[in-house]
């Protein structure tokens, strides 16, 4: 490969010439994805107050085990959501829009664009553990699976049971309609994931009728990916307080039919 | 009658590599564009002001440089849209061997483009009384034809910070070879294959799909999106993905 000279002297880290108020997006990143990571990973250590009545979740959703089994190690508290959270954890992290997002927020590699870095040395995504992210579309195939489970726990949140009589009704509750936004506001972001735009007909040069239909859905959707991307992700978490505060008593749940 | 104001210019001046900013004062008009102001200040201040400029219509890709810090084309960008309270900051792009004041080599984009495969053409669909025929739907033209709309005004080769802070012009060829390599690619009637030079000779990974490519781009191309991410991803088919490689050994 051909190489050059060295251009105009190399700038330190946050120099720029840019007047606007380019660490603004960032900082909000930061802020934004470091409040999810922490509030995440304390609820899913609690291992407790994640259904209420009808409601399950999304933290907890498939609820594969509601008791500690004797495998599980005695250093970790015993939560349900540890067993299936990696997988639309991964699915975010592997993200193409949440790793340009986070490596600028959080690594300023580079913190916004034509600003300073403060590092030297850069591998990108060719060596271990960045080579992962290659990883995307498998954590995909388990995030469309999920999409189904938590449609269905949106379904689940309608039917109500009675606790005198037992009998199960039919009903819609706030938590209803907040279970229900849930899987909408995720199925727009991992319909519109850059892996399965390429998996339904981008890696063909010619694509048939269904796949160029397919394909161009999954594209309107993809052009959103970054609304898509934060408005579902505090939706789970929106999701998961509410399910919580109504359990623990503090919030009640407003029942509209 | 067009109003006018006073503006100030600050211009980095100097010769291969060694200057430093020099400020100019002077009268702006009304639908003025910064390489207007440029060629004013050349006119009337300093008339042995380097700047490279062609069309002044955004499509000869000549005029990239830095103005407020950002990649962009002076002629297309409009002093109206510009704090003119303050200096107005006009400096060669970065990422490339500097020659004098707004002018830099950019020969090095041109070697990197000859590495590069060039079309294959794929066998005739059928052979009519004119000879061999090839037939394509436009839709399935649209993708690589969007790439086509590039100047080469090298913004996005400026503004990618592999090459503008890492320097890593031996390893990355950066988003405009790589949007070329995608229309080639994507091309329906090409059969080459660059992804394995993508891969290992052309260094799609180094890419951590910042934007800032697609952000300066005055063609508005969907450089992420619609070339880098589609390559990595086919990179990915061939390379990392093992149930693509069972497919292909059933297949």
């Amino acid at each position: 490969m051909s190489t050059i000279d060295v251009p105009l002297t190399k700038r330190g880290f946050g120099r720029t010439q840019r007047p606007d108020l380019w660490w603004v997006t960032p900082l909000f990143v930061f802020l934004g994805l470091g409040a999810f990571v922490v509030y995440s990973t304390w609820a899913a250590f609690q291992g407790d107050f994640y259904r209420f009545g009808p409601y399950l979740s999304p933290m907890y959703s498939p609820l594969l085990l509601t008791s500690r089994p004797g495998w599980w190690p005695v250093w970790i508290p015993f939560s349900a959501a540890l067993l299936i959270l990696w997988a639309p954890g991964g699915f975010r992290v592997t993200c193409y829009y949440y790793r340009g997002a986070y490596y600028k927020a959080f690594w300023a590699d580079p913190a916004a664009c034509a600003v300073g870095e403060p590092r030297k040395s850069y591998w990108g995504e060719r060596t271990f553990p960045l080579i992962l992210q290659n990883s995307h579309r498998f954590f995909l195939y388990l995030a469309l699976l999920f999409l189904v489970l938590l449609a269905h726990d949106a379904w689940n949140a309608m039917w109500f049971t009675d606790p005198v009589t037992g009998a199960i009704t039919f009903g819609i509750g706030l938590g209803t309609i907040i279970m229900i936004v849930n899987p909408i506001l995720l199925g727009g972001y991992t319909l519109g994931c850059h892996s399965l735009r390429h998996l339904v007909g981008g890696r063909k040069d010619v694509m048939g009728g269904a796949s160029r239909k397919t394909y161009d859905c999954v594209s309107c959707l993809n052009r959103r990916h970054m609304t898509w991307a934060w408005f579902s992700l505090f939706w789970v978490m929106f999701t998961d307080i509410y399910i919580r505060l109504c359990a623990m008593g503090i919030w009640h749940d407003w029942r509209i039919h | 009658m067009a109003t006018t104001s006073q503006a100030t210019f600050r211009i980095w001046r100097g010769e291969n590599n060694k200057g430093g900013y020099v400020d100019f004062s002077l009268e702006v008009e009304e639908g003025m564009v910064v390489l207007d102001a440029v060629h004013r200040i050349q006119a009337t201040q300093a008339t042995d002001l380097g700047v490279r400029w062609n069309c002044k219509a955004g499509k000869c890709g000549s005029c990239s440089a830095e103005i407020n810090g950002s990649p962009k084309l002076m002629c297309m960008t409009r002093l109206n849209t510009l704090d003119l309270t303050k200096p107005v900051t006009v400096e060669p792009m970065r990422t490339f061997p500097h020659v004098k004041d707004l002018v830099t080599d950019v020969s090095w984009n041109f070697t990197v483009k000859q590495r590069i495969p060039p079309f294959q053409r794929r066998p005739p669909d059928s052979h009519g009384p004119d000879g061999p025929q090839w037939r394509v739907r436009q839709q399935d033209v649209d993708r690589p034809q969007e790439f086509r709309k590039c100047i080469e005004c090298f913004l996005c080769q400026d503004v990618c910070h592999v090459l503008r802070e890492h320097h890593m012009h031996d390893k990355f060829i950066g988003p405009r070879f790589i949007i070329h390599a995608a229309q080639l690619e994507m091309n329906p009637l090409d059969d080459g294959n660059r992804l394995e030079a993508l891969k290992d000779d052309f260094g799609i990974g180094y890419c951590n799909i910042t934007k800032c490519c697609t952000k300066v781009c005055p063609e508005g191309i969907h450089i992420t999106d619609n070339a880098i991410i589609p390559l990595k991803e086919r990179v990915v088919d061939q390379f990392y993905d093992p149930l693509q490689k069972l497919f292909r050994i059933f297949k």
